[in-house]
């Protein structure tokens, strides 16, 4: 019974979902809108505080055993600090909450996501290597591409840019199609594994 | 007390628009949209061949799969981490969510890492960007260390949460690689603008890399930086490759068999076009 009833749950559940989408009723978008939106929300606001709570018994595991203890205050300053800006100050255009988003939050993350320019000339260095016929045409392949990118190509020759998006558009789309073939009928056959109870390991694969 | 609530109105209002809904606004012109026929065709053939597939294992029929490096590489990754007395580290990426079939190959991927972890006594560690990813992870570790009869072994600890930032979650994991150095990585699952960042910083410390992603465009990304990676479909492969489970082989199988079709209907898609180039049956 502690395994059934999931398994029950789950196939009902993915019956519904896949009918509903062959559906236009309202009773069908009803359906649909509130497993996804309502439901959903209701799911994750809880694990949320499961999530939230082990976050804070690890950082302050860590900040008593010294281990890290820079990172973990910082880090646990950051998740009280917002919380109260918000509570004080409201979320409005002009709150202190509104100012540590633009001033701290989002340089932050925007110095991360520049960290991808210099990982991008590092990966390309290793990656774009002549050491065998199909690494040498890559190689110039993704020169080419490159080169038909900038302003450039078009003083060197008209057909370079032209060329660029031949590639992009027929050889380069067909590999990706193909792959995308394989991800679509993987994640199918998988979700058919779930709904009939095959693939039971978010239930612990009992 | 309105958090514990919520549940309860949320259901309760669903329940009185669904009455709602069948009582007043009930229309059967409306049950079936037409537009999703040619959808529901293919659907209902390819549950037919993966039904077929399965229930021909209880026939005796026997499936196998072709070797896959990136999946055979798993007990090199676990064995060189024990070796080393480093951690592991598996991580499903920040893109998905839990109902993303994606995240559930990942899982599975995931359980069979745990038992080997157990076995071997080899730190595990797995950091998220979703909190019920870690609840489901917890739960799925947990039985892996179980399975290989070491249930004393699991430290819940070691699966957590970190971020829903995409960046703040990549810099996390970023600085958990810097500071632990794991021997194996592990990006398995639905990554984005930080598969790069992830994967080049493992690079960085020698670890071996084991990836694999629903996404063409980070998939890019993985080849070039990590040491194994798993394309397209070999990612939901997975779970049968390591488990040898029959049922599961079998529906990789059926995978197969509608490969096979669909690259039967571009070939004769391609040549009817050829022939007569006004014909449009073969755009749905």
């Amino acid at each position: 019974m502690p395994t059934r009833l999931p398994l029950l749950i789950c196939l009902v559940s993915g019956v519904v979902m896949f009918l509903q989408y062959f559906s236009r009723h309202p009773v069908a978008k009803l359906i649909y809108q509130t497993v996804t939106n309502d439901w959903w929300q209701v799911i994750f606001a809880f694990t949320l505080i499961v999530g939230v709570a082990s976050f804070i018994k690890i950082t302050l595991r860590k900040i008593s055993q010294k281990k890290d203890k820079t990172y973990s205050l910082i880090a646990l300053g950051g998740l009280i600090l917002m919380p109260v800006l918000a509570l004080i100050g409201g979320t409005n255009i002009e709150s202190p909450f509104q100012w540590a988003f633009e001033n701290l939050l989002a340089p932050m993350q925007a110095t991360v996501f520049s960290l991808l320019a210099f990982f991008v000339a590092s990966a390309s260095f290793r990656g774009f290597r002549a050491r065998s016929i199909p690494a040498a045409i890559l190689l110039g392949t993704a020169l080419l591409v490159l080169i038909g990118r900038l302003p450039i190509a078009e003083h060197i020759s008209e057909s370079i840019p032209d060329l660029t998006f031949w590639i992009k558009n027929y050889p380069s789309m067909a590999a990706r199609r193909a792959i995308l073939i394989g991800i679509g009928l993987g994640s199918m056959t998988t979700a058919l594994r779930v709904i009939l109870g095959i693939e039971r390991t978010y239930l612990s694969g009992k | 007390m309105t958090i514990l609530l919520a549940p309860v109105v949320v259901k309760l209002n669903f329940f009185v628009e669904l009455t709602y809904c069948f009582t007043f606004n009930f229309n059967m012109q409306d049950l079936f949209d037409i537009t999703t026929l040619p959808t529901l065709i293919i659907s209902v053939i390819s549950i037919i061949i993966v039904a077929y597939s399965i229930i021909s294992v209880k026939a005796g029929n026997k499936f196998s799969i072709r070797e896959i490096p990136g999946l055979k590489a798993v007990e090199e990754a676990v064995g060189r981490a024990t070796e080393m007395g480093a951690p592991m580290l598996y991580t499903p990426g920040w893109g998905g969510d839990i109902q993303r079939p994606t995240t559930i190959a990942s899982l599975n991927i995931l359980a069979t890492i745990a038992e080997k972890a157990a076995l071997y006594d080899c730190q595990l560690v797995f950091p998220t960007h979703d909190p019920v990813i870690m609840a489901v992870a917890q739960e799925v570790v947990k039985e892996g260390y179980a399975k290989a009869g070491y249930p004393d072994r699991f430290n819940p600890d070691n699966i957590f949460y970190i971020s829903s930032s995409q960046f703040g979650y990549a810099a996390a994991v970023d600085g958990i690689i810097s500071r632990t150095k794991p021997a194996s990585i592990f990006l398995l699952g639905t990554f984005e603008a930080e598969s790069l960042i992830l994967a080049e910083t493992g690079n960085s410390i020698g670890a071996i890399q084991i990836a694999g992603t629903d996404s063409t465009i980070q998939l890019a990304f993985f080849i070039v930086a990590c040491d194994y990676t798993l394309i397209g479909e070999e990612l939901f492969a997975a779970s049968g490759y390591l488990s040898q489970n029959q049922s599961i082989l079998s529906s990789v199988k059926a995978q197969d068999i509608l490969k096979v079709m669909i690259a039967l209907f571009i070939i004769v898609a391609v040549i009817w076009a050829t022939i007569d180039p006004s014909s449009t049956w073969w755009r749905y």
